[in-house]
Order: structure tokens, then C-alpha cells, then sequence
């Protein structure tokens, strides 16, 4: 750390935990009753999930709070994939996949989450942000008037997952032509390429230097 | 575009151009141009389609996806080690500060750290991956602005230290170096002599720029007070990187953040500027090749003796959970967002590049200038069409 030409006051040398403990608790004492669940981990990052109903009101509180920075917002698409990793021989009969859900940190109850991103400017102090979209309403609100670099972030969520934003002007597809059908980040869209021709580079396992075992000879 | 279809909304968007204090006088009809996919001024294939009232701009959209390669998609059906390969491809220019925030993401899930020569190499390879890339962006941007000479001496200086990077990894644009654990291999013999004499032809060819474009009278007249993007709305549009601290936000994730590299073991200045113009974007950048050859000289000094890998196993597996990482790359703040569940690839990779966010601050920027302007903010911006889609 060398604040040399710093502007603002510099964190002090105080351990991230603490810091960041209390920036956790400066942010559910905000928020209220609108976070479900919470994580910490210390040195590393924080994540809160939110109810979908307090989604857009917990983007202008953590701004309210200090995070102006806009990072991101994406999606999680948490069913495993029906097709694996692809690695499988396409001719050859596929084995039973687990489908069970199973959610990350912070947990969740659906198939689908969006996660954000926001960031306390010159602390480098984050957030993730993660909210539940349930399966029959497919849509939470828009931050696009909180965060205007929001905008952009959810119409690629859009087209990606088939996740509405409420509240968004427009809503067009970024990369997918107009009349493109499906959503291709969702673990059901098949990747067509991987299914055509199995991926031979799922057993590539390379030697490392410094590595005295002779295995790489046997070939 | 159905945008403008009535004339009751081109009125409204011509008052709010009067807000930007443009004045107009007379109510033209309007009139759309395209710009690319095929321009010079676009780094690649972009376009962008500008409603015009006279010489100025009333509404504008950039329209990505020419390029869109879907690697998070990929992700999903590759190992952690084969991930490199593909993110490589994201920011053509500067290739190995690609991979480096998704291999940290990797090790934190892991749970490895890389020893510290390995932590020193991977840090003097990134900032010689950012001289190469902002060095193109320098001689990119006279051409545009019509001097032709100064990417010559881009182009000729580049390829010093793209020779570096391709000595030490054998790619010179894509070097798939960077492994779980530290890297591929140690640098190679007389690799730290040559640096020093590339890095000092690289402050000559800084000096030189600077002589040449930023003491041009035309260069200043044709970027002074030009998109001016203030310091809230820079936050908000999560611009990063150089067009953030050229809007004065002192903010520097080399500096400010704790990672496992060696930029903390390093002495440099973070360069910002107050106006947030085109030149001022410019010129943070010039500066800051300036401080990247200073970093390598000071890395060249100190690298530790020891292993450049950790022991990892033959086969990785990550453990559950989640991790974020970022660094501050030649275009700004680079991310990935890595779930995985175990296996031995991602679950999910989320890939946050930094053109994304500063190209979609276009629509707003680029409301009432003129048409010359729409390529000097465009270029200003630096985008690299790979970072837009992904």
C-alpha cells in the first residue's frame, strides 16, 4: 500500500476483518429486515441476499452508504447441467446426472439468482449482492436508474437467462439477433458444438516443471 | 431504430440538448449515421449509429455483438487449467493480464499461493503486457486525429517488448502462461539485461509521443474540454482504469488492493487528472506507461530466488464456493466472478471486463458534440472489441 498521491483518508493498517465486520453491520443495520441471509469471509469478501422486494431499494441505500462504484450484474443459472461438462461420448449412453439445486453462498431458494456488484471507491471494500428471481415471475426491478452502467449489464442478463428487469427502458438484445429463440447461459441450452463432437480436452493433464514423476513417458 | 420516430420526441431530445448547453438555433431534420462496423475508429467491429440534427449528435447507441464468442458459456465445459486459453482472447492487446485475476480466483478457491518468484514474474509480465497494449493505444490515437507518424513509432516500439513477452512464454500475443500455482516456466537467460535496455527505449518513445501528439497544437484544440465525464457519473457507469483517474478519482486496484502480486513491493505513482476530457484520458495513460517501465525496473531488481510453482495436484480440483478477483489491467478493472461445485471446472464464470462498462457510458457522452468529436471520444475511451463482448 502506498498512498502517495491519495486524495481521501487512506484505510489504516487496522486488520481487513474488522473492517470489514463493521462495514457488514453499518450495511444489514441499513437494510433492515429486507436481508435474508449474510456472509462473511474474512480478508476476502462479503455477500448479502436480499428479498426481491427490497432489491431496488437495497442498490440506493449501499449507495446512499459509500458504494457508488458500479461492478456488475449478472445472473446464476443454479441447475446443473443436464448435459455435464460435455465430456461424455455423444453415441454412447448417458449416465444418470444428479439434478439436484444446490445454491452457494447465502443460499436461495430458486433456480435462478441475479448477483451484483458494488464497491466502496478507495477502500476497495465489495459487496455481492444476490436476490432470489422466482420461477413464475422471471423478473426483478431494474437498478438501471440507480446505477446508469446497469443498463447494459441487465440487458446482457436479459438475453442471456430470460430475466426480466421491471422498470428498464430497453430492453433489446445486445449480441443475439432480434428473432433468436432460447436463452443460451441456461444450463438447459445445450452447447451444440460440445454435442456434435465430444471435447477431447477433458483429459489433457499437463506436467508441471519441477515434477520428478517420469509419467509424461509412457505415451 | 424506432427511436425517433415522431417529431414530438426528436423536440424533446433536441431540449435536452439545449440542456447540454448546445444551441440550437434552427430545427433541422434529422438524419442517421452509421459509423462502421467497419471503421478504423472502432478497433474492430463495432458501430455505432448516431442521429444527427446539423453537425451534432442528438442520440446515439453503440451496437456490440459482432464479436460475441460466449466464453462464459465455454467456461461451463472446461477445466479450471483450459479456462487461461480462452480469457487469453478477451483483451487481445494485453493478453497475459488476462488470465492472471481468473488463475488468483482460482488459487484463492484453492486455497494456493503462488511462490514469490512466481508472484514477481507474473507481475513484471503484466505491466510489460500493459506497456504494450497502452504504447499501441498511443500511436492508435494519432491516427485517428490524422498524424500518421506516431504509430510507426508505436508499432516499432511494441514490438521490443512483445519480443520480451514471447521470449519468456513463447506467444507473443497469446501467451497462455499463467498456471494454478505459478507459472508455466522461469524466465529465460539474459531476460532481465534486455528488459532494462527495452524499458529504456520505452521512456524515449514515451518522451517522444509526448513531443510529438501532446504538444500538438491541433492534438489539444481537438481534445481539450472534449467529453468531459464527471467524477459521479464515471462511478456510476463503473468506468474504470485510466478513464476513471482522468476524471480524478484517485483509484488505483494495484495500489489499493491487497492481492497476491508484487506491485505492494513496488514504489509508484498513481496518475489522475482533474478535467475528465479526452486529453486527460490520453494523458493519464501516457503517464502511466511511464510508471509501468519504472515498476518492471524495480521488479528486475528484486525477483527472489526460488521455485516458480507451487505443488498443486496433477488434476485440479477446486473446492466449492465462490470467489471474486479483479485487477486493474491495461483497460481498467478486469474481474471474474468463479463459482465452482467441486468438479474440475467452473460452474460458473462470470466475466466482468472493463470496455464493457466504459463503452456503455457512449449514449450519454456522446449527446450534442459534434460529428469530428464522436472518433477523439471514442478513441479516448480505448476500447478493445474482444473486452466489449466477451
Amino acid at each position: 500500500m502506498f498512498p502517495l498521491s491519495s486524495t481521501t483518508d487512506t484505510p489504516t493498517e487496522a486488520p481487513r476483518d474488522t473492517v470489514r465486520e463493521a462495514e457488514l453491520a453499518r450495511i444489514l443495520e441499513a437494510l433492515g429486515a429486507g436481508v435474508v441471509d449474510s456472509l462473511l469471509k474474512p480478508n476476502d469478501d462479503m455477500w448479502i441476499r436480499v428479498t426481491a422486494e427490497t432489491w431496488r431499494a437495497t442498490a440506493e441505500k449501499l449507495k446512499a452508504l459509500g458504494y457508488t462504484y458500479f461492478g456488475y450484474v449478472s445472473a446464476i443459472d443454479w441447475l446443473p447441467s443436464p448435459f455435464g461438462k460435455s465430456e461424455d461420448d455423444a453415441s454412447g449412453p448417458s449416465g444418470e446426472r444428479d439434478s439436484t439445486i444446490k445454491q452457494g453462498y447465502t443460499g436461495g431458494d430458486t433456480r435462478f439468482q441475479v448477483i451484483a456488484r458494488l464497491v466502496q471507491p478507495f477502500t476497495t471494500i465489495g459487496i455481492n449482492i444476490k436476490v432470489d428471481v422466482a420461477d413464475d415471475v422471471m423478473a426483478v426491478d431494474s437498478w438501471s436508474s440507480v446505477f446508469a452502467g446497469a443498463n447494459w449489464h441487465e440487458r446482457e442478463a436479459h438475453e442471456m437467462f430470460g430475466i426480466g428487469f421491471n422498470g428498464h427502458p430497453d430492453l433489446r438484445n445486445m449480441y443475439l439477433p432480434t428473432d433468436f429463440e432460447g436463452h443460451p447461459m441456461r444450463k438447459d441450452f445445450p452447447l451444440l458444438a460440445r454435442i456434435v463432437k465430444p471435447w477431447p480436452g477433458i483429459v489433457d493433464v499437463e506436467p508441471l516443471p519441477g515434477d520428478d514423476e517420469e509419467e509424461g513417458e509412457a505415451s | 431504430m424506432t427511436m425517433l420516430g415522431d417529431r414530438q420526441q426528436l423536440a424533446y431530445i433536441a431540449s435536452q440538448a439545449a440542456d447540454a448547453r448546445v444551441n440550437v438555433e434552427l430545427e433541422t431534420e434529422g438524419m442517421t449515421l452509421n459509423i462502421g462496423p467497419q471503421h478504423p475508429a472502432t478497433h474492430g467491429t463495432l458501430r455505432i449509429i448516431a442521429r444527427l440534427d446539423g453537425e451534432q449528435v442528438v442520440w446515439a447507441e453503440p451496437s456490440a455483438g459482432y464479436m460475441h464468442r460466449g466464453y462464459e458459456k465455454l467456461t461451463e465445459v472446461r477445466t479450471f487449467p483450459q479456462v487461461t486459453a480462452l480469457v487469453n482472447r478477451i483483451d487481445w492487446l494485453g493478453s497475459f493480464a488476462n488470465e492472471v485475476p481468473f488463475i488468483l480466483a482460482a488459487e484463492k478457491l484453492m486455497g494456493v499461493e503462488a511462490p514469490s518468484r512466481a508472484q514477481h514474474i507474473r507481475t513484471i509480465l503484466f505491466e510489460l503486457s500493459r506497456i504494450a497494449n497502452v504504447s499501441l493505444f498511443l500511436g492508435d490515437l494519432g491516427v485517428q486525429l490524422g498524424a500518421i507518424t506516431p504509430v510507426f513509432f508505436a508499432f516499432r516500439d511494441r514490438e521490443y517488448v512483445l519480443n520480451l513477452i514471447e521470449g519468456a512464454t513463447g506467444g507473443r500475443f497469446h501467451p497462455n502462461f499463467d498456471r494454478i500455482g505459478g507459472l508455466k516456466d522461469d524466465l529465460p537467460a539474459g531476460f532481465i539485461d534486455e528488459t532494462r535496455i527495452v524499458m529504456k527505449k520505452l521512456r524515449t518513445f514515451c518522451d517522444q509521443i509526448e513531443d510529438l501528439l501532446f504538444g500538438n497544437e491541433i492534438f489539444q484544440s481537438r481534445t481539450r474540454g472534449i467529453g468531459v465525464i464527471p467524477k459521479d457519473v464515471a462511478l456510476s457507469y463503473g468506468l474504470s482504469g485510466a478513464n476513471l483517474r482522468a476524471s480524478g478519482v484517485d483509484w488505483d486496484l494495484r495500489r489499493d488492493q491487497d492481492i497476491p502480486m508484487a506491485w505492494n513491493k513496488t514504489d509508484f505513482k498513481v496518475i489522475t487528472h482533474p478535467d475528465g476530457d479526452s486529453f486527460a484520458r490520453c494523458w493519464v495513460r501516457l503517464q502511466e506507461v511511464r510508471e509501468s517501465t519504472k515498476i518492471v525496473d524495480q521488479l528486475l531488481d528484486t525477483i527472489p530466488a526460488g521455485p516458480v510453482m507451487a505443488k498443486v495436484p496433477k488434476i485440479i480440483k477446486v473446492p466449492e464456493g465462490e470467489a471474486w478477483v479483479s485487477t486493474e489491467n491495461p483497460l481498467g478493472e478486469m474481474g471474474y466472478y468463479v463459482v465452482s461445485q467441486g468438479d474440475q471446472g467452473p460452474f460458473r464464470v462470470k466475466i466482468r471486463s472493463a470496455s464493457f462498462n466504459n463503452i456503455s457510458i457512449v449514449p450519454w457522452l456522446l449527446k450534442g458534440v459534434y460529428v469530428p468529436d464522436i472518433i477523439t471520444i471514442l478513441a479516448s475511451l480505448y476500447f478493445i472489441l474482444g473486452d466489449i463482448d466477451r
